[in-house]
């Protein structure tokens, strides 16, 4: 009956980007996972002073270096057993969300803005601009990326906000690099010919026309960006050189903890566990999200 | 070939001497005098600051210092430290070796483990194997090495006793450094007990630091392996009747490997920053712990010549990995 045929074809929209996109991210369980361990830790930052049991910072004095509930000696007043000075251990990771979250957020927002703007000019201004742009680039990725963090940060200053600037500034490099050449490739297009043609100014060219056209591999660098920079602020966290104590930040969690390590396991691993966990979770989305936004990549 | 070298040390001579330049400008700007800071918390007159100043060579114009600082680098001349007084080479020189010795060591590592299990994840594709192996190079993809490092000595040290949780060998050894790899120094002065001892002093530094290059080694032979697998070469070696170890040992491997060694060469910069971790959390007596000590006592010369000198050897790495390149895949030597 080809009245109700039609009818039928009617009724199957074509999908739209957003729906198609999640077809083929849902495709991979591990970046489902990914998302889902996300979705919990940004609740937890959210609501970390309604869900944590204790304030970050609030010290138990008769309970120090309590163990964790499930060991001799541990109660179900702290889960996760207690610090050197009596602090919730839970309570600590569960404040401590925020801060990665937001490590993350800042770090990736600084050098993916920065470097798409200096890719452009990159890509754009071809010849002398660029050959300084991306030799500069090539000087910031030939020093090892935290020895370059921790200089910067013996400039600025130790603590959390020059920490992520430090770490911003080095992964710079790689996105100049992936916009300059994602830029180049898609200038010579015909419908950027087109736009100049018809008038589009310099700013327009390069932000309306060009820009949204190569955001796919922005953002899985993105992505995995993030995972990286939460690893990297950790890292200067427990060198002492990010977030100082008493921060909950986890990085600096483990460097109060460190001189416990032989006494109380769970001083150490717990943060360690959170860092892992979440890092994990970055990386198994941006796996995934290459896949959806990307299917030239798709991973064999 | 001879001209691909030229046309790369064309790029590297400037980068590197861009690299001096970042060093320079870097250390500039961190606040506070450097003879303040020599002088520490007595403090020191006007008339001793300005000679020191002018011995320096501090009192110079910002230009003219950096130019005899470059002239000073390229004849391999990098200061001295405020700190010992040594020159800063002869520190870095010292000290080297025994990264290098850990960094070997931890490759070394990561290859025997990263490369067998990304070709049994390849050939075993879709089946458990497959994805234990990627799960786990996923998880080591994503470890906080610091942590690692911590849960392994709790483990290691702590509860089996197995291994010492610092340092480089057992104090009652001594012998004389020549090669400076005191693996290798050992067995030449016939120590048998310093030759384990060494080895266990390095055992969780080398896995520690090992562990992000294997991950990513695993992912990255699997990945090639599977193209190759599917090439037609493959087919025609397995139609032919020959043993599948044979086809994935010798036709599939050897091709898959290009790739591979691509990001063996550039898990050598990423290598230092580990390294930087490790021999901090070990107290592993390298140049990554010299680094971090130097800057914690502000000895600018040593944190300047430090960032040079270890640009240096990233440079100079890539630079043998992409010659490498030539001795693995002939289409690109002939190409060039």
């Amino acid at each position: 009956m080809p009245a109700e045929l039609t009818e039928a074809a009617d009724g199957i929209k074509q999908p739209g980007p957003l729906l198609e996109f999640w077809h083929y991210f849902r495709e991979n369980r591990g970046s489902v996972a990914g998302l889902v361990v996300i979705c919990i830790v940004v609740l937890a930052a959210i609501l970390a002073d309604l869900i944590a049991p204790y304030g970050p910072a609030e010290q138990f004095r008769e309970h120090f270096l309590a163990p964790p509930v499930w060991m001799e000696g541990g109660s179900w007043q702290f889960v996760l057993g207690t610090d050197a000075v009596g602090r919730d251990i839970l309570s600590r990771i569960i404040h401590g969300s925020r801060f990665s979250l937001v490590i993350g957020l800042i770090v990736v927002s600084l050098s993916l803005a920065a470097g798409v703007v200096i890719g452009l000019v990159a890509g754009f201004f071809r010849g002398w601009t660029e050959t300084m742009i991306m030799r500069l680039m090539d000087i910031i990725l030939a020093m090892p990326s935290l020895l370059l963090a921790i200089v910067i940060v013996a400039i600025l200053g130790p603590g959390l906000v020059n920490a992520m600037i430090a770490v911003a500034i080095t992964y710079l490099p790689h996105y100049v690099r992936l916009t300059r050449a994602s830029v180049i490739a898609e200038t010579s297009r015909d419908y950027v010919v087109a736009s100049r043609v018809a008038g589009a100014g310099l700013g327009r060219l390069m932000f309306v026309t060009v820009l949204p056209n190569c955001m796919a591999p922005l953002i899985v660098q993105a992505t995995l960006g993030f995972s990286n920079a939460i690893l990297d602020a950790a890292a200067l966290g427990f060198l002492g050189l990010g977030a100082q104590p008493p921060t909950p930040e986890w990085g600096t969690m483990l460097a109060d903890a460190r001189e416990f390590v032989l006494r109380a396991w769970w001083v150490v691993t717990f943060p360690g566990l959170a860092i892992l966990i979440t890092v994990l979770a970055f990386n198994l989305m941006g796996d995934g999200l290459r896949d959806a936004l990307d299917p030239k990549l798709k991973r064999s | 070939m001879f001209r691909f070298l030229l046309a790369r040390l064309g790029i590297l001579v400037p980068t590197f001497v861009g690299v001096t330049f970042v060093a320079f400008v870097l250390i500039r700007l961190v606040p506070g005098d450097p003879i303040e800071m020599l002088a520490g918390e007595r403090g020191i007159g006007a008339e001793r600051h300005a000679e020191l100043m002018a011995q320096y060579g501090f009192d110079r114009p910002l230009w003219y210092q950096y130019g005899s600082f470059l002239v000073n680098v390229l004849q391999g001349d990098l200061g001295q430290s405020l700190v010992t007084r040594r020159p800063v080479l002869a520190e870095f020189l010292a000290l080297f070796p025994a990264t290098v010795e850990l960094s070997l060591l931890a490759m070394l590592f990561a290859v025997l483990v990263g490369l067998p299990a990304g070709v049994l994840a390849a050939v075993r594709r879709g089946t458990f194997l497959d994805h234990a192996v990627m799960g786990a190079s996923l998880t080591g993809y994503s470890m906080p090495i610091f942590w690692w490092a911590l849960l392994l000595i709790i483990l290691f040290s702590g509860m089996l006793q197995w291994t010492p949780v610092s340092g480089r060998i057992d104090l009652l050894y001594f012998f004389e450094p020549v090669t400076g790899f005191m693996l290798i120094d050992s067995l030449l002065a016939d120590e048998p007990g310093a030759f384990a001892s060494a080895l266990r002093h390095l055992v969780l530094p080398a896995v520690v630091l090992g562990t992000i290059p294997m991950a990513v080694i695993a992912r990255q032979t699997r990945s090639a392996m599977l193209e190759v697998l599917g090439e037609d070469y493959v087919r025609t070696a397995r139609a032919k009747g020959l043993a599948p170890r044979r086809v994935v040992g010798l036709h599939a491997l050897r091709n898959a490997l290009i790739p591979v060694v691509t990001v063996i060469g550039l898990q050598v910069g990423l290598l230092f920053s580990g390294a930087i971790l490790t021999e901090t959390i070990f107290a592993w007596p390298g140049v990554g712990k010299w680094l971090i000590d130097s800057i914690a006592r502000r000895d600018y010369p040593s944190v300047q010549g430090g960032i040079v000198l270890i640009a240096g050897v990233v440079m100079l790495v890539n630079l043998l990995v992409d010659l490498l390149y030539g001795l693995v895949n002939p289409r690109i030597r002939h190409a060039r």
